[in-house]
């Protein structure tokens, strides 16, 4: 099952790799989002940067978007380009097809967080660093590393299920962003129903004030891993191959 | 060793209020090139789905290679190979990318992958191209590669849906001899679809015929013949009077008789010797030059099927 999961992963990966370097404006995307988020951002920050909870924002950001360009492609790019009946009919399993598109989209947003992080940490200490080597702070740390992955893992399950279905990549790129467009709407919900139901607003500022930022990270981690399991799981019960066929 | 490689009882399959598969009966024994002919629609491709377990049937049953098409389809398509109408090759990957990873799929040994590989491309011709984008090839070449894909694995069977479907004469001509000597040295069973009847003819050791998603016509290609036209005699010659017509038309062994640009055609009741037919023409005046007897090819007889069920 592992070796056929790193299987499917191996071909996306070789794909998205043609994708990325046989077209100037994909290059160019990927070294745009690496120079501002990698290099710009954290100079204009300087010392604070390794300490800036803008750090953990930027890395959900940045791995949820760097997926979301690729995962619409995971089966309805097969489907458009006719090569998904000759998929289903290998001896590979549900499981193993999609986790192996699963994880290499994971891996792609995940790995260019992580290069993201790293440029700026070395940005940062090249540019105001003094002789001290500058390190990224506790939570902030290792949460930018967690909130990354699992950002990553966010847009590469709704991404799946959603490319499942779609018969077009462009349709599901298009719902992807629908749907991405839902959190904020969310949010708002959130704030208007706290209005609604008389919460006080000013208690509850003061409450998420008073709690650390490690117990934060752990609690939007813990979030991001449910909504990820959740849609994961979706996506495989989902999967059946004749309704892969017949879409 | 398995003696059949496909085994169907009723097979059955509708999509709404569209019977695609109805009530389809077949064995098709192991080691032969069996050749699944229908025209467009006639539910080729669904059967293949069907045996791949790739659908569900809404009725009957198929076993595959001794395993249940619906219990045991993982077990199905380990060893069995596909092609279908698209060649389902990665466009943006090489040839020797979609090998490998289709190699991969397989679980063959990297040294016995790499070697499978070079001799299936070397066979095909492909392997000076191995390194370009699939996508910048023919499609004739593109299915040949997947041709090669499907093989990959030494599979015990192989289905191929119409892969001659779109290819210039020449290409499909050149696939044919590949695939016929494939699948000879390989000696996998092959179960082919196609409409082209000529292609059938040449290359499958059996046939079966399916119209509106039922099985109109099974056996080898010379029973089929045999069940379609009575033989026909073409005579060549001068003379023909309307009395010759006439003493011809009284024969019992004679079925019809018409003349067409100066030939005498003798349409007959079964195999009967014609000997004593072309001893009456001369005997009554006419000069005789050449005497074909001629048999319904394939085509004629998927014709004439066709024809009889649109009948019904």
């Amino acid at each position: 099952m592992i070796s056929d999961v790193w299987t499917v992963m191996w071909k996306e990966w070789k794909e998205l790799l043609f994708q990325r370097t046989s077209t100037h404006g994909g290059a160019l995307t990927l070294l745009i989002v690496i120079g501002v988020f990698g290099i710009i951002f954290p100079m204009q920050q300087g010392n604070d940067w390794v300490a800036s909870p803008l750090v953990l924002l930027l890395s959900g950001w940045v791995s949820f978007l760097s997926v979301a360009n690729v995962v619409a492609d995971s089966f309805a790019g097969e489907r458009e380009r006719h090569t998904l009946e000759t998929l289903l009919a290998s001896r590979l399993s549900d499981r193993a097809i999609l986790l192996g598109k699963f994880c290499a989209a994971v891996s792609y947003g995940w790995g260019i967080t992580l290069l993201v992080l790293l440029l700026g940490l070395f940005a940062v200490n090249l540019a105001c660093g003094r002789g001290t080597l500058l390190l990224y702070q506790g939570a902030i740390g290792w949460g930018s590393v967690g909130i990354g992955l699992l950002s990553a893992g966010l847009a590469a399950s709704a991404g799946v299920l959603i490319s499942l279905r779609a018969p077009t990549v462009r349709q599901a790129q298009q719902t992807l962003s629908l749907t991405a467009m839902l959190l904020p709407v969310a949010l708002y919900a959130l704030a208007y129903g706290c209005q609604v139901l008389a919460i006080d607003r000013h208690a509850l500022v003061a409450a998420i004030t008073a709690t650390s930022m490690t117990e934060i990270v752990c609690i939007v981690m813990a979030i991001l891993t449910a909504l990820d399991m959740g849609l994961l799981v979706l996506a495989l019960a989902r999967f059946k191959r004749s309704r892969l066929i017949l879409d | 060793m398995i003696h059949t490689a496909i085994r169907t009882e009723n097979l059955s399959r509708s999509f709404d209020t569209v019977q695609a598969v109805h009530d389809l009966t077949i064995e098709v024994p192991s080691g032969i090139v069996f050749g699944f002919l229908g025209p467009n629609g006639a539910g080729k491709t669904t059967t293949i789905r069907l045996l791949l377990g790739l659908l569900e049937p809404t009725g009957g049953r198929a076993e595959v290679l001794g395993f249940d098409t619906q219990m045991q389809p993982d077990e199905i398509r380990r060893r069995t190979g596909v092609l279908f109408e698209y060649s389902g090759l990665y466009e943006r990957l090489s040839a020797e990318d979609n090998l490998e990873f289709y190699g991969r799929i397989w679980h063959l040994p990297s040294g016995e992958r790499k070697s499978r590989i070079k001799e299936l491309l070397t066979h095909l011709g492909l392997w000076e191209r191995r390194q370009d984008p699939v996508g910048t090839w023919s499609r004739g070449m593109r299915q040949k590669l997947a041709v090669a894909r499907a093989l990959l694995h030494r599979p015990t069977l192989i289905f191929l849906d119409e892969p001659t479907a779109g290819l210039d004469p020449i290409a499909a001509a050149a696939l044919r001899d590949d695939l016929a000597a494939l699948a000879y040295r390989e000696g996998v069973t092959v179960f082919l679809t196609t409409h082209n009847l000529a292609e059938a003819e040449k290359l499958c050791g059996q046939v079966g015929v399916i119209r509106a998603g039922e099985l109109v016509a099974i056996g080898a290609p010379h029973q089929l013949r045999a069940r379609g036209n009575a033989p026909e005699v073409e005579i060549v010659g001068r003379g023909f009077s309307e009395r010759i017509l006439m003493l011809l038309r009284d024969r019992p062994e004679v079925a019809a008789v018409d003349i067409q640009n100066d030939r005498l055609l003798i349409g007959l009741h079964g195999n009967v010797d014609v000997a004593p037919l072309v001893g009456l023409i001369v005997s009554s005046g006419a000069e005789v030059e050449e005497i074909r007897k001629t048999r319904a090819n394939l085509e004629q007889v998927f014709l004439t099927l066709m024809a009889e069920e649109e009948e019904d």
